[in-house]
């Protein structure tokens, strides 16, 4: 296993298009690292430069001690799983995984040994005859984990491997790749669009736009402090709440008298945009103080919380609330803050001002 | 590439698509008086275009009294294979076409093969200035009727004292094939997600090796096909063979079954004999390549 450098990547095509304007990123040995953002932002296009099945137009890329630029995929021993697993259709599972030890030039025995090792891992033992056609998506995708793992890479590349398959088998297998990263303790480079994906697998998330990263954090940072107005809207169901505040005695101020705690270091009469999560707004009855009146527009209760809808004078506000709240749909109400300061941005430039 | 996701009520029965019962069969209509009347067309056409071949193919089994019989018996004619027998004899005029024809249609398509398949996979895969415009090139040469160019490329050839050489035919052959295995080959390398490669590559093969393990074993019924049709063109080509190969030794079986007509008599059995012999591997290979005939028309129109 080994860590995972790249500095000044550049990636234009030959076309013009800029996939990747510049990127820097250190994945560190062992790490799972997911790489979020909407199609079109470069992610995939990063993932092919450190695999090598693209030629960066600039920048380095180090895996371990070692700079992989001029070598070719081959030979940066990198495993990486497609979005459709690209499983050799004329070959049978067994063949498919030890397809990478064969190339090596591994002695019979020691092939089959890793082969039966890694098919009991990934509980594909009875499957292993056959050929790619005749499995499910889920199977299809364990055989693909099974010849990413089955000769040690330095380090696995992830594109979208989620992606085709329904609901239930994503979360199945998303806690399933989860465990085997743990238990391997391999460092993981994860390419995804969705940000539930994101936040439940990696380590740290790199969130990209438009061929550059917005922020890279852990999980929660990225969720409690985004770093831009992009990666604020970016992640988060219900989404967050941008709100246009200005600042007025110590605290901000948004149109209709909502009242939010500011954080420190801002300047009197900034006009700022407030990204306020969910829960932290709550629904009350009308006339409460430092509040704002609106009106409920939608209500859903999801079971474990309700999500209201209250069209205020400062736009529409998503509160996430228990499920005990008694307000229906048409229901006049006020919107207030709680907790502590939340991140404020730049209308013009769209970063983070303060935290 | 499909995925197979189940529902869980049907997860016992296998995979959709793959194990699930035909639906059963519907009770098949009656046929309305429109379809009769279709039905009727179709036959009349058919014996029509069918009546040549037909007639050859009765010719070739008549006794030599019964084909010149006047009025001509389609029916109740005896039975014989002497002029088939006569077709493969040594002194036949015929025999050594046959033989230089396999040479040379089944080399050109080898040649042609050899160098289009590696050709359409490059056009396919990688970027190359001005593809487009080379693969346009490519088929215009395709674009004019071969006769139109055959006295360029007999002088050509005077030079090259290639007149007369079953070599001279199969490059001409080779070069008439390879546009048209190269366009026909980049549909079913196309066809073949280049993931699989890249997958081989970061498997730790090169993209050569790639192309050799992985691709090419997914190509062999797309190279057959494409095969089989340059074979087949090869085969049944008659303006080159008869302006280029003239002498006996060089002749290919086209120019050689036209050569038995033209004489004071002319031998209509054996005529008729060799042109079913020389007709019977074409019609069994494009049996065997049917399929892929609709899909070379139909190739790109469908994108999965």
């Amino acid at each position: 296993m080994a860590r995972v450098q790249v500095s000044g990547l550049r990636k234009q095509f030959p076309d013009g298009t800029v996939a990747i304007e510049h990127l820097d990123l250190q994945i560190e040995d062992g790490e799972l690292f997911v790489m979020l953002g909407p199609s079109g932002c470069g992610k995939t296009t990063t993932l092919r430069c450190i695999a090598g099945l693209e030629r960066q137009t600039a920048g380095t890329i180090v895996v371990g001690d070692e700079v992989v630029d001029d070598l070719r995929p081959s030979e940066r021993d990198i495993a990486m799983v497609f979005q459709f697993y690209a499983l050799y259709p004329h070959m049978t599972c067994r063949d498919n995984i030890a397809f990478p030890l064969r190339a090596q030039g591994r002695p019979k025995a020691e092939v089959d040994a890793a082969v039966t090792e890694a098919a009991r891992m990934l509980q594909l033992e009875p499957l292993l005859d056959r050929r790619p056609k005749r499995l499910s998506g889920g199977e299809q995708q364990r055989v693909a984990l099974g010849r990413a793992m089955v000769r040690n890479p330095r380090a696995f590349l992830m594109d979208e491997p989620l992606t085709n398959l329904d609901a239930e088998l994503r979360a199945d297998m998303r806690a399933e790749l989860k465990h085997l990263q743990q238990r391997l303790s391999t460092t993981m480079v994860y390419v995804t669009h969705d940000q539930v994906e994101a936040m439940a697998l990696g380590h740290r998330i790199a969130i990209f736009n438009d061929g550059r990263i917005e922020q890279i954090g852990t999980p929660l940072e990225v969720y409690e402090r985004p770093a831009s107005l992009f990666a604020a809207r970016f992640i988060g169901s219900p989404p967050i709440n941008l709100v246009d505040v200005e600042l007025t005695n110590g605290s901000l101020t948004a149109a209709g008298g909502l009242r939010v705690v500011a954080p420190d270091g801002l300047r009197r009469g900034d006009r700022l945009i407030a990204g306020v999560r969910p829960e932290r707004l709550t629904v009350l009855p009308p006339g409460a103080e430092e509040a704002v009146e609106g009106r409920v527009v939608s209500r859903e209760a999801l079971g474990d919380e309700t999500i209201y809808v209250v069209d205020a004078a400062c736009g529409e506000l998503h509160v996430r609330m228990p499920p005990t709240a008694p307000y229906a749909a048409e229901d006049p109400v006020a919107v207030r803050f709680e907790g502590g300061a939340p991140p404020v941005y730049d209308p013009t430039s769209g970063q983070v001002v303060a935290t | 590439m499909s995925v197979h996701v189940q529902p869980p009520e049907v997860a016992s029965q296998g995979i959709v698509g793959e194990t699930a019962q035909p639906p059963a069969l519907m009770h098949r209509r009656r046929p309305r008086p429109r379809q009769w009347l279709e039905i009727a067309l179709l036959a009349v056409l058919a014996i029509v275009m069918l009546f040549p071949v037909l007639w050859m193919l009765e010719t070739s089994l008549k006794d030599q009294r019964d084909i010149y019989a006047v009025p001509a018996k389609l029916v109740g004619w005896t039975l014989t294979l002497d002029h088939f027998k006569a077709v493969f004899e040594s002194d036949s005029p015929v025999v050594q076409g046959f033989k230089n024809s396999v040479l040379v249609a089944g080399t050109s398509t080898i040649i042609a093969t050899l160098l289009g398949v590696p050709a359409a996979w490059a056009y396919s895969r990688f970027k190359i200035p001005a593809k487009k415009d080379q693969l346009f090139f490519i088929l215009s040469t395709r674009f004019m009727p071969p006769v139109v160019v055959v006295i360029p490329i007999f002088l050509m050839y005077r030079d090259l004292d290639l007149i007369d050489t079953t070599l001279g035919l199969i490059l001409i052959y080779a070069a008439f094939n390879l546009p048209f295995t190269i366009w026909m080959m980049k549909g079913f390398v196309d066809e073949v997600s280049a993931e699989y490669e890249e997958a081989a590559m970061l498997d730790g093969y090169s993209r050569l090796e790639a192309f050799w393990r992985v691709t090419l074993p997914l190509l062999v019924p797309g190279i057959a096909a494409t095969a089989v049709f340059a074979l087949i063109f090869s085969w049944n080509e008659f303006v080159f063979a008869v302006f280029l190969a003239s002498s006996e030794s060089a002749r290919t079986a086209p120019p050689a079954i036209a050569g038995l007509i033209g004489g004071t008599t002319i031998d209509w059995g054996l005529v008729a004999a060799s042109a079913m012999t020389f007709a019977l591997p074409v019609l069994v290979f494009a049996f065997i390549v049917r399929k892929h005939l609709v899909a070379g028309v139909t190739l790109g129109a469908v994108r999965r």
